[in-house]
């Protein structure tokens, strides 16, 4: 098999695999949010940087090669994804104490993995919608991180229930249902796009602290062993590019 | 029913002359206050007022948030009582929610749960902020009113550590149930999320018998300090109003639900059995320009004679007897040392609340031992209803959230009156009070200002949980030239109007 160096690690990896999958398999974690295993991958928050032969790349989309130095393990790195991070936060209105999904969210769990202190840049305030009227499912604009997850999950199920809108800091989240709600859309509680959320944007009725302090998913384990233990098991589960 | 006797010193006829003293901040309460004093040339007091300084605005900003996250929102109106906004955020949506039969188990839970917080919370008043006034004597240097100057004393380390202990047990009784000391998760629509462990239940255990000997030892120390100077210590601030308080079952004592009772200065019962969700039914709050803060009083009465106090010295006066085998008997000890309820006296607050710290101690002893804590149904069924209301009794004092759902479950009001609010007619009665009696044509120096706190602190304020009334807030604006003289006001009404005044 083909290999590359990850941090003076030689990871093996099969032709077409990204750089992200070959290091998941080889149980190597790569910082990542909108990545996710079972779909294509989309690029977007850059967490995934590393660095290729002296260039940043994304790990996520990079087609593994044979022979290529790749670093992720560096401080440079980590300054690098703590900023992104950083701007995820401000961009919208995370207000973790009171957040329902706190200790089961991944944009939570990366600040604690990569030792965020503070919010270094001033916060935004956006004004997002709040949508409750599916009776199931709740949609808190101001968590959404844009990561197209719930966007690929419901495309996959054939329903394109979720797209984003807008550029820059206009980007929303828009529901495909005629008066743009999501009650009056066809999302079920039981679709994989209701429950693909990294974060607490689209979250379930009746179930909101359900989960004891102590017990719950970051509170059990850091998010890259939480990640390597459930992603792993997935990889080469996505099936194609999900063309727009 | 009550008068107010000093309420000519919350207006002064005119301020041309007046000399003004400001306390700002008020030491060793919770949050931020100020209180100032407006003197004439021979330092008599013309006007004295508690004020509010800080401002939230909880009610407005859980307004369009979904019901379900509003315990765990409101809890962070303080870090001293999170349990108690957390227990009466959950009751009030368990009211919204039609979930009338909680589980045995839940509501065992949330009992001890806030057994917990009671005792954290007396222990940290008592021991951290009113004692040094009691130990070393109201005039006593500043730098030795603080716990840390306890800490060096030879005599006083072993009761600063004392309360330092008990509060940690408290802590740790609420860390076990909700995972973290301060804010965290359990009580959720029609019960709790988890049953506590058995193997925290068993260390708990283990250190009831030296968390009940020290609360034994700090009722003692309550009683000796205020016994220390009995006739002083009945007049200190004392304001004699009515009370108000829950009660359980045959006028038992109370701390997390029950019927609201009221007692007169005679000792009769004004009302018992007040259904506590009907509260709009018999309680108001008056608005006043000059402070962030409402004041409540019984509607039928008026503000002028139906204000009350409420807390640990309410709990005591307004209740018939306490569940629990010693603290009953020191109950009845505080009676017999100072006459039939009601107790009047400001600061025999600070006993009530050790014994009440005793009670809780019994309580938590008492559950420990009950199967039904560590298995059993968590949760009953919920419907969906518009509006719920949650009282409890909060360490210091009556507590009511009040809130207002639409169909999808989203919040649209919210009404809190927090126990600090409760007493606000009593503080500024009980500042006025010491002004007049104490300060009233002496020189002015820190010392003698002390007294003025050791008054407001008496009723153990939390200033954080009391400010969170936006839009409601009146405001006014003075101007006044360099002699005092008034050129110019601005006034916001309660209603949002404002006016040349
Ligand atoms: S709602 Fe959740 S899954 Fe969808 S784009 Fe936003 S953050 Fe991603
Ligand atoms: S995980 Fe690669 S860009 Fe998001």
């Amino acid at each position: 098999m083909p290999e590359f160096l990850l941090d003076g690690r030689s990871v093996p990896f099969e032709p077409g695999q990204t750089v992200m999958e070959a290091a998941i398999a080889a149980g190597i974690y790569i910082p990542h949010l909108c990545w996710h295993p079972a779909f294509e991958p989309h690029g977007s928050c850059k967490l995934c940087t590393v660095d290729i032969d002296g260039r940043p790349a994304s790990a996520c989309t990079r087609p593994a090669e044979a022979g290529m130095q790749v670093t992720s393990g560096s401080e440079a790195l980590r300054r690098l994804r703590l900023r992104l991070t950083q701007m995820l936060f401000v961009e919208g209105n995370h207000f973790c104490p009171s957040c329902e999904k706190s200790g089961d969210c991944e944009l939570q769990a990366m600040g604690y993995y990569l030792g965020m202190t503070d919010n270094h840049y001033p916060h935004f305030y956006p004004r997002r919608e709040l949508d409750a009227s599916h009776p199931d499912i709740l949609l808190d604009r101001d968590r959404c991180i844009f990561c197209e997850l719930c966007v690929r999950a419901s495309r996959k199920e054939g329903k394109s229930v979720f797209a984003l809108a807008g550029r820059g800091p206009q980007t929303r989240l828009v529901i495909n249902s005629p008066s743009g709600r999501l009650g009056d859309s066809e999302l079920d509680a039981g679709d994989e796009a209701a429950g693909i959320c990294p974060v607490g944007a689209i979250v379930r009725r009746n179930t909101a602290y359900r989960v004891p302090i102590g017990q719950r998913r970051y509170d059990l384990a850091g998010i890259d062993e939480e990640s390597l233990a459930r992603e792993r098991p997935l990889l080469g589960r996505a099936d194609g590019p999900t063309e727009d | 029913m009550t008068e107010q006797r000093y309420r000519h010193l919350e207006q002064a006829s005119g301020k041309t002359g007046l000399r003004r003293v400001a306390i700002d901040p008020l030491t060793r309460v919770e949050g931020h206050g100020k209180v100032t004093l407006l003197l004439d040339e021979e330092n008599r007091v013309q006007q004295a007022r508690l004020h509010i300084v800080e401002f939230r605005g909880f009610e407005k900003f859980i307004q369009g948030r979904p019901y379900w996250e509003v315990p765990v929102l409101v809890q962070r109106l303080c870090g001293i009582c999170p349990v108690s906004h957390l227990l009466a955020g959950a009751k009030a949506i368990d009211d919204l929610m039609g979930a009338t039969g909680i589980p045995p188990t839940a509501e065992k839970l949330r009992r001890l749960l806030h057994y917990g917080q009671v005792l954290q919370s007396h222990a940290l008043h008592f021991f951290h902020l009113a004692s040094p006034d009691l130990l070393f004597g109201p005039e006593s240097q500043p730098a030795l009113r603080n716990v840390m100057a306890e800490l060096e004393g030879e005599r006083s380390r072993e009761i600063a550590l004392m309360g330092i202990r008990l509060r940690r047990f408290g802590q740790e009784v609420i860390r076990h149930i909700i995972g973290k000391r301060i804010h965290g998760t359990g009580p959720l629509p029609g019960g709790m999320n988890r049953h506590l462990d058995r193997e925290a239940g068993r260390e708990l255990q283990e250190e009831l018998p030296q968390v009940l000997a020290w609360a034994g030892q700090g009722v003692d120390l309550a009683r000796r300090l205020i016994l220390a100077d009995p006739g002083e210590h009945r007049r200190f601030a004392t304001v004699p109003s009515l009370f108000l308080a829950l009660t359980g079952p045959n006028g038992a004592h109370e701390l997390y639900d029950g019927l609201l009772r009221v007692r007169d200065e005679k000792g009769g019962l004004l009302y018992d059995g007040l259904e506590p969700r009907r509260y709009r039914e018999y309680l108001r709050e008056q608005v006043k320009r000059w402070s962030y803060m409402k004041f409540p009083y019984l509607s039928h009465l008026g503000p002028e004679l139906g204000w009350y106090r409420v807390g640990p010295l309410a709990r005591l006066n307004v209740c018939d007897h306490f569940g629990t085998e010693q603290a009953e008997r020191q109950r009845r000890r505080f009676f017999e040392l100072m006459g039939p309820p009601p107790v009047q006296a400001t600061l025999a607050y600070h006993w009530a609340r050790m014994i009440e710290i005793l009670h809780c101690a019994e309580r938590i002893e008492e559950l420990l031992r009950d199967e039904d804590l560590y298995r059993g149904e968590l949760l009953c069924e919920t419907s969906r209803g518009e509006e719920g209301v949650g009282v409890i009794e909060a360490p210091r004092g009556v507590l009511i959230h009040h809130y207002r759902v639409d169909e999808q479950g989203l919040v649209t009001g919210a009404n809190l009156i927090v126990s600090t609010t409760h007493n606000n007619t009593a503080m500024n009665e009980s500042l006025r009070q010491v002004a007049a009696e104490y300060l009233d044509g002496r020189e002015f120096d820190e010392l003698l200002l002390n007294r003025i706190e050791m008054a407001i602190r008496a009723y153990d304020p939390c200033l954080s949980c009391a400010t969170h009334a936006i839009g409601k807030m009146p405001l006014e604006l003075v101007l006044e030239a360099p002699d005092g003289s008034e050129r110019g006001r601005l006034l916001r009404h309660a209603d949002g109007t404002v006016v040349q005044g």
